[in-house]
């Protein structure tokens, strides 16, 4: 039989039986809605998690630091490692080298310093980092109560909510306030008039590189106050009370802790950095990276493994959702060849009839392949339909819930094209193979018993 | 001996279909040897349970003899595949049955129109087919209407369109009056008659009422027990 004639005939029996062959849809549909709906959800969820860890800069830094370390320092350096390369410092050139690096956003040293603040006339002690102006994308300061810094060199602070609740009993009166940091700035001696106590006895020593420390305050405005803490990187501003932009932080040129090991290296005048983090265009990027600053002769490190931990946890977890969608689809591929199956009984007249008016084995078994191909095409477009509505429903009712807890909307769910086309493909498929028993017992039966009285 | 063609339209040789039942051997048809002219109106006479049916859907390709062979238009059946047979009988026979056996779903034009589906006639043409072999029975004005909203013998003759649709060679007709009164049934012949006689088909008609046998058939042959018992031009 041709082709057309086989979707009439099809198409025709699939309507004559309507209710009996809807229901089947349906649970084709049913099937293929659970296995969408859970995959979504995978997907969804995967989504997010690599979203958010994107944004917390966890997974997609590079943390950089001379290859020095303490503990070599006391010991006899190894024969093998050259000492040029050992003792490269990490400057100015070196973070603009690292800049230019293919799949590099951007690479900033971590500022961050133990310092007084005041305000309303009394002294707290806390810690002061520097933020990059790429941090406002991070999801940290999503829930942010005022404002993100105004510009890069904006003299404002952002305070963290549990050090904002010690200076007020209402955090969100501060937004506006003024206030003032105190620190220490760096000078050459001898280029200073009032000079404060010298700092260490030991750098006091090198004639010409020794310097003094002079106190300084700063006014800053509070524009905002964050819930979370952010976190760019690890080993970033994680434990920062008082953001403040981090080329004001710079411009401080507080004492910071490699001041003494610029000194003891002696590298006159010239700041290095204790470390850079270098940010990643994303987490993919993020070996490449670290190996080519390891070539440049630098200590580097990232949480890649970690990533690749997620990425196995994520595969294990759609193979769970793929399992139990794939068991509602089981039982639909049942239903089909049941319905098949009852068909067979029914329409044995009909099969009997068909042989004897010159339809061959193989145009019998087409009939009943394309009645299944057809119910797994409706099926499975259902299905996916059905689907999508579910994970609507699920964000709906997730959005409501995070809104209850005060935290952003998040889309759990997300139903990519090749999911959409790959389910009613594979609905295809399954109806298909469900129908292949059924289409060839069919076909194989004796039209003369057909044909017998009933 | 292989008849020829020309001149013998089917022929059984030492036919026997046994069925086997636990012990015992039923001998639907036994050692049965009949040739049927082209262009011949046989009756195949018989009692309930003679074997009639048994052997014409062994003419008609749908079963395989235990032994013996059949030819039709001087291709032995037995040597065919099934996809051959099933040729056979889309291209070369047309069967009528007793209980009608029209699809109940599909109407008349439909049902008419499934041997051309079938045997894979163009599109175009079946229209005119499905009307022509429609008029043939004077049922053109029931071309959309459903089995089960025609009288009995009106769903026969609609059976008759559709076994003539596909201009057979070889009509097979299993007791093609039996749910019928007498007067339709005797209406059903004379059209059987009459299409006979403009398109020149063998016949080959199963029937237990030897009066419409001798009426309307060219020869009479009668079965017993799955046995040939007489085959001649009637008295
Ligand atoms: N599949 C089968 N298995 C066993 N016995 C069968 C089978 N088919 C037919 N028979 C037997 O073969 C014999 C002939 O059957 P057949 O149907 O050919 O008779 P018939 O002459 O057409 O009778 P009727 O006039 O009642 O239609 C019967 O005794 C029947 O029981
Ligand atoms: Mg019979």
């Amino acid at each position: 039989m041709k082709a057309g004639d086989l979707g009439e005939l099809a198409l025709r029996n699939l309507r004559e039986a309507l209710l009996r062959n809807s229901l089947t849809t349906l649970g084709v549909a049913v099937g293929v809605a659970s296995l969408v709906a859970m995959l979504s959800l995978g997907v969804g969820l995967q989504e997010l998690a690599s979203k958010r860890l994107s944004q917390s800069g966890l997974f997609n830094t590079v943390v950089v630091t001379p290859r020095t370390n303490l503990r070599g320092l006391g010991r006899p350096r190894p024969a093998n490692s050259s000492p040029s390369r050992a003792s490269r410092p990490l400057d100015e050139g070196a973070r603009q080298e690292m800049e230019r690096l293919p799949n590099v956003v951007e690479v900033y040293p971590q500022i961050r310093f133990f310092t007084e603040v005041r305000y309303a006339g009394n002294p707290y002690t806390t810690m002061v980092a520097g933020m990059p102006a790429s941090a406002r994308g991070n999801g940290a300061f999503d829930g942010i109560q005022g404002s993100f810094f105004s510009g890069p060199t904006a003299d404002e602070a952002i305070l963290q909510i549990e050090f904002a609740k010690e200076l007020s009993d209402h955090p969100s009166t501060l937004l506006g306030e003024e206030l003032v940091l105190r620190y220490a700035e760096r000078q050459a001696l001898g280029a200073q008039t009032g000079v404060s106590d010298p700092v260490n006895g030991d750098s006091d020593d090198g004639a010409g590189s020794g310097f003094s420390i002079v106190p300084r305050e700063k006014k800053l405005r509070i524009a905002g106050i964050v819930e979370t803490e952010p976190a760019a990187g690890f080993g970033g501003f994680g434990s920062g009370r008082v953001l403040i932009p981090l080329e004001v932080a710079a411009a401080l040129r507080a004492a910071q802790v490699n001041d003494l090991r610029d000194v003891v290296r002696g590298t006159k005048g010239k700041p290095s950095y204790a470390s850079l983090t270098v940010r990643a265009k994303s987490p993919s990027q993020v070996e490449g990276i670290e190996t080519a600053i390891k070539n440049m002769g630098f200590s580097a490190f990232s949480l890649l493994d970690a990533t690749r931990n997620l990425r196995l946890f994520f595969a294990v977890f759609d193979l769970l959702l793929a399992i139990f969608g794939s068991l509602a689809l089981a039982v639909a591929t049942l239903g089909i060849i049941n319905t098949l199956a009852m068909a067979i009984l029914e329409r044995r007249r009909e099969i009997g009839v068909l042989k004897a008016l010159g339809a061959a084995d193989r145009d019998v078994k087409q009939l009943f392949f394309v009645e299944a191909g057809v119910m797994g095409l409706l099926g499975g477009t259902l299905g996916v339909g059905f689907g999508w509505l579910i994970g609507r429903a699920v964000t709906w009712g997730t959005n409501i819930y995070l809104r209850r807890q005060n935290l952003p909307p998040a889309h759990v769910f997300s139903v990519p094209w090749w999911l959409v086309l790959g389910a009613i493909a594979f609905a295809i498929i399954v109806s298909l193979a469900a129908g292949l028993y059924p289409a060839s017992r069919a076909a194989r039966l004796n039209p003369v018993e057909a044909l017998r009285y009933e | 001996m292989i008849p020829a063609s020309d001149g013998v339209a089917v022929s059984a040789e030492r036919v026997s279909r046994h069925y086997q039942m636990g012990s015992a051997l039923i001998r639907a048809v036994d050692d049965v040897t009949l040739e049927v002219c082209a262009g011949e109106f046989l009756a195949l006479l018989g009692s309930s349970g003679s074997g009639k049916s048994t052997l014409l859907n062994l003419m008609a390709g749908l079963d395989r003899p235990t032994s013996g062979t059949i030819f039709a238009h001087g291709r032995n059946l037995s040597e065919m595949s099934r996809l051959e047979l099933a040729r056979y009988r889309s291209r070369t026979v047309g069967m009528v049955f007793q209980a009608f056996n029209l699809l109940p779903r599909m109407t008349l034009e439909e049902n008419v129109e499934l041997p051309l589906r079938l045997a894979e006639v163009e599109r175009s043409e079946r229209a005119g087919r499905v009307r022509e072999a429609l008029e043939r029975v004077h049922l053109e004005k029931r071309l959309s209407h459903r089995p089960s909203e025609l009288s009995g013998g009106e769903q026969q003759r609609a059976a008759l369109a559709r076994a003539l649709v596909n201009r057979p060679a070889l009509l097979l007709a299993d007791e093609p009056t039996g749910n019928l009164d007498s007067a339709t049934g005797e209406g059903i012949l004379l059209l059987l008659r009459e299409i006979q006689q403009s398109l020149g088909m063998t016949i080959v008609l199963v029937t237990h009422e030897r009066p419409l046998g001798e009426r309307f058939a060219d020869r009479i042959a009668t079965v017993a027990d799955g046995r040939l018992v007489s085959d001649g031009v009637k008295p």
